[in-house]
């Protein structure tokens, strides 16, 4: 049982997040894995999580959206089911990482921060996401994949179309 | 996945069990896991003066960036202290062209959770925690198992190893943002705030997490404490060079034959780390320039890399040995396309908080996208190291200086690229295609 | 703290150990420029304009965050940093939009003066600017975001200061903004709201003009006001304002409110009426001829002279055929202390009347009495900021007097002071209570008897009676505690608490009413049992013998209309006070009774009197306050209006017409008042006692009936406590005054009659009706509030 009648959570989430605020040495150390995993359930950070999250924390719901809009991660709009997320930045650019945001904008039909009309896929141009030595690089939700071609990169996307790709939560 | 590289030059000290299975526990512990911490412990009353003597002779410096010698970091810690002490891991890995401590944690997580105990230990800590960046969920989910494997094992929690101390570990992740790397703007995400950085003094040593002392590592540098410890001192110091110990891992990528993460003893010459480990320059083209350790290291010529890789000798060459992020660029590589990549990183990034930093980083990147677009004059290349000028040590915490040393370095050392750029004279490959460029994330 | 000595720019300089380096410098005449330093606010560095040169550190070091250490040697204004802020300035400027002459805070603007002083005019960025619409967030508080220079300022008003929390900063980098606490998507206008106090703090904080006031906005340039420093007239706490003045083409019209200079009795603040709750003052019902009831029931503007003729002569009249003891007067609690004390002394001495009273907001009368013979108990106002320790019995300072809730939360952040709160409801301010006792609903007078050693009274006091022993426990261990005390208490209660906080040594006492003279009313003898100065009607005082007053006890307010009821009560004569609506009097009531009423706007008084005298306020007049502190200020006038009067002037001239006798109501002039007492001796009380203590002062006789110095001489002169210091006062300072009762004086059973006003920040009495801000204000609220409950609705 949730400590918080009516969640917008699914039961699992609400028990995870009542655990969460438990374990650090003040409750507000989770609002920002909270964030982020509400954001995994739902798509994105709705307003109706800000206010359930801010009542979990005891802080007011413009704290947490102070908070929330500074991460880059966290938003407050749907993504497709699939967030693409292209890398740009040197060691990526280096190595072709731009060609392969104009593919997946070309194969995708979508831009910067667009959603495709079924929902599906939503692109993102992001800065270095670690994967320097394997670059180019991409992540499609929190999953890595590296050492891009437009080949390659047709394959993982299909591989997501037909509900074979590893979405990792 | 990341593949893993290997090259005869290396010398494996924390990367020894990559590639071995170490993530498991039991293939942790036959590979010496928690040999480390129990040898700590077996020091009784002496313990923690016997660990931070043992990192002061290590010669080890931080791996997150700065340097600063880890073993006189953790002497910094008051013995006695009101408020209880933290062991902070930073596993922001953010900086452009630095991808180590993602090997780390995918290859050898128990590492990092053995170094975080020994911390604890050195300094009288009974919590620890490792913060992840966001984007490192699959790291994450692995560091939490291989946590929960060790309390299973009865390794973390109440009474470790029968020493009559408790130490637990928290693991944290983040949710994108770069600054976050910066050690207090850390402890201030941790504490479920905006990632902006603290006033100095106090130092986390002082006042950290949560107001008590803390140490706050990069994550390599915790992986490293295990083995120093296990191999003595001394031995890990003469891996390397004068107060340079041991080996770190150097990411090498860019315009590599073979791009990847190798472990090389300090002071390894840049040159052959380009040349040999990594395999020269890719499709037989020619060096241009090298940034030494991460993005917001000042660049390197290509007749410029006859240096050692430590900070000091990396100092005397007007650069940084920074997170160890080589990257490489060729020949065909425009300075103006690239140094603009660079500011509008840092543009992203910067937390806002004060306004040279905000403001500085948002003009220069304004005034790169308008000249890299088509549309400069010669007097923006000035008005550029102006802005830079006038940023570098006026900033409150270093992601300022982070923005406008590279950015000196790339006017400075390549002005006339600059100058001809604005003339209609393009050198190298565009390596932008995107029809009008706005800049990742916004 | 022992002091540090240190060497800036050359000159050796000394301050407490612990002084921030831009505080060190600051006391030495050393102005360090800074945007997002706020004294008594957290430290920030962001700003980066306070950098100066510290021998021996590598990088120019911020003053704002810099303690001072011994043997430092600073520079503070050399090329470097000169150049370090030009560059700075030259930053913000860059997408600035640069809009000074239409900005609200031109010539008044923080980053207008740097940039001339530093010469960062030039602007060297091709790039449009990042340009933003402004935004309305509440009906006072506008934001323009481009003018936005992100110190901060705002918010940390707005948390540590205020505890509203209602202002964020979002997003980062250079999207990073200042945002309010109702955003857009959840608002029914689409658009960015805040809901707060609305206190207009984060307006004076902004050393820009990204903030701006929803009243003054484009109504003018600073340099065309006059500015004018006085007290505003709302509560209790009676902080300096200084109103903006422009000339009209018939008077001057007030345009805005603000907190100047901060050198006033409430320091850095000012809350939402004392900033934009002037406008009353330009209301368009303001009457401005004085009306007089026709035969046929109707109001007709006549002139002066028939309306204070008709007046004095029915006055006379009533006097004379149905005696003093038929006439009632009623005075205001925003008269000055000066208009207070001249109509009491003209009810007593010329219509010979006791029927004198004023709308009570808090027992003063037994205040004074349970504290006679301990004036140095009484606390100021200032003391709410010091006090190592605080207890609030009852009100709710945060709505009734803000600036002693702003005080309060400013002495527990900076000081730590440890505040003790019973109240029967959880006001705001447990927030910075080390301990909240909640008492039951009625339970203040169990409350009071309980810490006086009545162990049986605690259940009724409240239903946690092991949280009540420990409060007591507590609070009597404190020393040096203030005891703030709400209207709840009163009369014998009233002093039973008092009596119990003088066995803590060093403790003081303030009791909090409303308005900005109801303190004043109390101490003038607006009262039917008390001269000025609490003196007993009837008993032999230095007071009594120069009153030719009636003896008997007059009809306190309730009384009078009563009497009026049963057709007793002849005339009636009301300064500034709305009593028909405050005690829901019947209109009929004085159907029978000649009534005077000397008024801004037709009230529900005004509206069923057969004269009305059209008054200035206390924004358009001069003399002296007393706040809830017993705190005494001086009133400026700044607006003007035609065709208005001063209570004073219309009481002096009512006086003239009855036929009084002027030099014996209003002490001025030489003429037969040239006795120096030597003749007579000054027993006889034949003697000129007022020209004897003005020689023996060294001042010299005023020269008009309407001047009000001549009131303040006597009130200084005969009312005990009022020792007056003019070069205070005449400088605009505050001074705090402490009315010695006569302990002889036992508290009576005397009715109290105390009604508090129960205004909110967003009301002020009748004349809050007449703000049309304040309407705005209170509109506003309706609206959020029924939004709220639409959001939750939908919710569930
Ligand atoms: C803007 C900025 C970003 C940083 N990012 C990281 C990071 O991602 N990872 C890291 O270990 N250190 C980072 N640092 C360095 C940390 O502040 C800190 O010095 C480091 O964690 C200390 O660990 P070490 O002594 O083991 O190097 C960053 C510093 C700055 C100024
Ligand atoms: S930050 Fe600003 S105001 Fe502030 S003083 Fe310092 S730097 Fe300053
Ligand atoms: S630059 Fe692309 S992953 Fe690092």
């Amino acid at each position: 049982m949730s400590t918080v009648t009516n969640t917008i959570f699914s039961p699992e989430l609400a028990a995870r997040f009542d655990h969460l605020v438990t374990i650090y040495p003040v409750k507000r150390s989770a609002l920002v894995p909270m964030l982020l995993y509400a954001q995994d359930e739902i798509g994105y950070v709705s307003d109706a999580a800000v206010s359930e999250i801010a009542v979990r924390i005891g802080i007011n719901d413009l704290e947490v959206r102070n908070v929330l809009s500074y991460y880059s991660m966290l938003r407050t709009k749907p993504a497709g089911k699939y967030n693409v997320q292209v890398c740009t930045n040197i060691s990526c650019m280096l190595r072709g990482g731009y060609g392969i945001l104009d593919h997946c904008k070309k194969t995708l039909g979508i831009g910067h921060k667009e959603t495709t009309a079924d929902g599906t896929f939503s692109l993102e141009e992001v800065e270095c996401i670690g994967a320097c030595c394997w670059a180019p690089a991409m992540q499609v939700n929190y999953d890595f994949h590296d050492g891009l071609t437009p080949e390659k990169v047709d394959v993982v996307l299909q591989q997501y179309r037909d509900g074979q790709g590893k979405d990792v939560k | 996945m990341p593949t893993l590289v290997s090259h005869p030059d290396e010398v494996k000290i924390v990367s020894r069990r990559f590639g071995q299975g170490a993530a498991d526990i039991e293939k942790y512990i036959e590979l010496d896991g928690y040999k480390a911490v129990q040898l700590a412990i077996s020091q009784g009353a002496e313990m923690s003066n016997w660990i931070i003597n043992t990192m002061k002779a290590s010669g080890l410096r931080g791996r997150g960036g700065a340097g600063f010698p880890t073993g006189m970091k953790w002497s910094f810690v008051p013995k006695v202290s009101e408020k209880p002490k933290y062991v902070l891991v930073n596993g922001d890995e953010s900086e452009p062209g630095t991808c180590k401590d993602h090997v780390i944690f995918l290859h050898d997580p128990h590492s990092v959770i053995e170094g975080t105990m020994i911390a604890g230990l050195a300094i009288g800590s009974k919590l620890g925690f490792i913060y992840l960046r966001g984007e490192y969920r699959y790291l994450l989910k692995q560091v939490e198992k291989a946590v929960a494997d060790a309390y299973a094992k009865g390794f973390l929690g109440k009474n470790i190893f029968g020493s009559g101390i408790d130490f637990d570990i928290i693991t944290q992740t983040g949710a994108g943002a770069y600054e976050v790397g910066e050690e207090s703007a850390l402890m201030e995400s941790l504490e479920g705030k905006r990632g902006v950085p603290r006033i100095k003094p106090p130092f986390p040593a002082v006042v950290g997490l949560y107001g008590g002392p803390t140490v706050i590592n990069n994550a390599e540098t915790i992986a490293n404490a295990p083995h120093i410890l296990l191999m003595g001192g001394e031995a890990y110091a003469k891996l390397g060079t004068e107060r340079n110990g041991g080996t770190r891992l150097f990411g090498i990528s860019g315009h590599v034959e073979r791009p990847g993460v190798y472990e090389l003893p300090m002071g390894y010459s840049l040159r052959k780390a380009i040349y040999e480990v990594a395999g020269g320059i890719k499709d037989g083209k020619k060096l241009k320039a090298v940034v030494p350790g991460g993005s917001s290291c000042p660049v390197l010529t290509a007749d410029e890399i006859d240096v050692g890789l430590d900070f000091d000798q990396m100092g005397k060459a007007g650069t940084m040995l920074g997170s160890g992020g080589i990257v490489v660029l060729d020949e065909t590589v425009s300075i103006v396309e690239f140094a603009m990549r660079v500011i509008s990183f840092y543009q992203h990034e910067s937390c806002g908080w004060c306004i040279p930093c905000r403001e500085g980083t948002d003009w220069i990147k304004k005034t790169l996208t308008r000249v890299y677009n088509g549309g400069g004059s010669k007097k923006d290349v000035d008005n550029v190291q102006y802005l830079a000028e006038n940023m570098m040590g006026r900033t409150f915490c270093p992601l300022g200086d982070a923005a406008a040393m590279p950015t000196l370095g790339f006017v400075k050392k390549f002005r006339k690229e600059f100058e001809d750029y604005i003339e209609g004279h393009k050198a190298g490959t565009p390596l932008i295609t995107v029809e009008q460029l706005v800049g990742a994330g916004h | 703290m022992a002091d540090v000595t240190l060497i800036v720019d050359g000159k050796q300089i000394t301050a407490p150990a612990g002084t921030l380096l831009i505080e060190a410098c600051k006391s030495a005449g050393i102005e360090i420029p800074a945007f997002c330093y706020y004294p008594g606010l957290s430290l920030q560095a962001a700003c980066r304009m306070c950098v100066v040169r510290i021998e021996k550190q590598p990088k120019l070091a911020t003053a704002c965050t810099t303690t001072i250490a011994e043997g430092m040697v600073v520079q503070t204004e050399t090329p470097e940093i000169a150049q370090a802020r030009k560059a700075t300035l030259q930053l913000l400027l860059g997408n600035h939009p640069l809009d000074c002459p239409v900005c609200d805070a031109g010539g008044e603007c923080e980053l207008q003066d740097m940039t001339f002083k530093y010469g960062a005019a030039e602007s060297f960025y091709a790039e449009p600017k990042n340009h933003r619409e402004e935004q309305k967030w509440s009906p006072v508080v506008y934001f323009d975001r481009p003018r936005c220079i992100l110190c901060y300022r705002c918010v940390r008003m707005c948390g540590e200061g205020m505890d509203v929390f209602a202002l964020g900063i979002q997003n980062r980098g250079s999207s990073a903004v200042i945002a309010p606490n109702v955003p857009a998507q959840l608002s029914p206008d689409d658009l960015a709201h805040v809901d707060c106090e609305q206190c207009g703090m984060c307006i004076d904080a902004c050393p820009v003009g990204a903030l701006t006031s929803g009243t003054y906005r484009y109504k003018t340039r600073p340099w065309e006001m006059n500015h004018v420093a006085t007290v505003c007239t709302h509560c209790g706490d009676g902080c300096k304002t200084t109103l903006g003045v422009r000339s009209t083409s018939d008077g001057s019209e007030i345009v805005r409110g603000d907190n100047r200079d901060k050198s006033g009795i409430n320091n850095d603040f000012l809350c939402n009426k004392g900033r934009y709750a002037f406008d009353f003052a330009n209301h368009e019902d303001r009457i401005t001829q004085p009306l007089v009831r026709q035969a046929n029931g109707e109001l007709k503007p006549v002139s002066w002279e028939i309306a204070l003729d008709h007046v004095g002569k029915k006055l006379r009249e009533l006097r004379d055929t149905r005696g003093g003891k038929s006439i009632g007067v009623i005075g205001g609690n925003r008269l000055t202390n000066e208009e207070a004390y001249l109509l009491q002394k003209f009810a007593r001495t010329v219509l010979h009347t006791n029927n004198i009273d004023h709308h009570r907001t808090a027992d003063y009368v037994a205040f004074a009495q349970s504290l006679a013979g301990h004036g140095e108990r009484t606390a100021s106002l200032h003391d709410t900021l010091k006090a190592p320790a605080v207890l609030i019995v009852g009100g709710d300072p945060t709505v009734q007097s803000p600036a002693t809730a702003w005080n309060l939360r400013t002495n527990v952040r900076l000081n730590r002071a440890k505040l003790y709160i019973a109240n029967a409801a959880e006001i705001k301010l447990r927030r910075q209570a080390k301990a909240f006792l909640q008492l039951a609903p009625f339970g203040y007078n169990a409350l009071a008897a309980y810490l006086a050693g009545d162990e049986a009274a605690a259940l009724s006091a409240t239903s946690d009676t092991a949280a009540l022993s420990s409060f007591r426990d507590a609070v009597k261990a404190e020393e040096n505690l203030l005891i703030l005390i709400g209207s709840e208490l009163r009369g014998a209660e009233l002093k039973k608490l008092i009596d119990f906080g003088l066995t803590i040594p060093g403790a003081k006492f303030a009791l909090l009413s409303d308005y900005v003279n109801s303190r004043g009313a109390a101490d003038m003898g607006l009262l039917p049992d008390m001269l000025p100065g609490y003196t007993p009607v009837g008993a032999t005082s230095p007071m009594a013998t120069e009153y030719a007053g009636p003896n008997a006890l007059g009809l306190d307010m309730l009384e009078m209309f009563d009497s009026a009821d049963r057709g007793n009560l002849s005339a009636l004569y009301v300064v500034g006070a709305n009593p028909v609506a405050r005690y829901s009097i019947d209109p009929a009531t004085l159907k029978n009774t000649f009534v005077v009423v000397q008024e801004m706007f037709l009230t529900e008084t005004a509206a069923l009197a057969d004269v009305v005298l059209p008054a200035a306020n206390l924004y358009e007049k001069a003399g002296s306050v007393t706040n809830s502190y017993g705190d005494l200020q001086q009133v400026s006038k700044a607006g003007d209006r035609a065709g208005v009067r001063t209570d004073f002037e219309m009481i002096v001239r009512v006086a003239d017409k009855i036929g009084a006798n002027m030099q014996s109501l209003v002490p001025f002039g030489k003429g037969l008042r040239a006795d120096m007492g030597q003749t007579r001796g000054v027993q006889s009380g034949e003697a000129d006692r007022h020209a004897v203590w003005l020689t023996a002062n060294n001042m010299e006789p005023r020269l008009s009936p309407f001047d009000s110095f001549a009131i303040l001489d006597e009130i200084q002169r005969l009312v005990p406590g009022y020792n007056i210091l003019r070069l205070q006062l005449l400088s605009g300072n505050d001074q705090h005054l402490s009315p010695a009762a006569t302990p002889l004086v036992q508290i009576s059973n005397r009715r109290d009659l105390v009604v508090p006003a129960n205004d909110t920040l967003f009301t002020s009495g009748t004349l809050g009706r007449y703000s049309t801000m304040l309407c705005d204000l209170q509109q506003n609220e309706i609206l959020r509030a029924s939004n709220l409950t639409q959001i939750q609705t939908a919710a569930d």
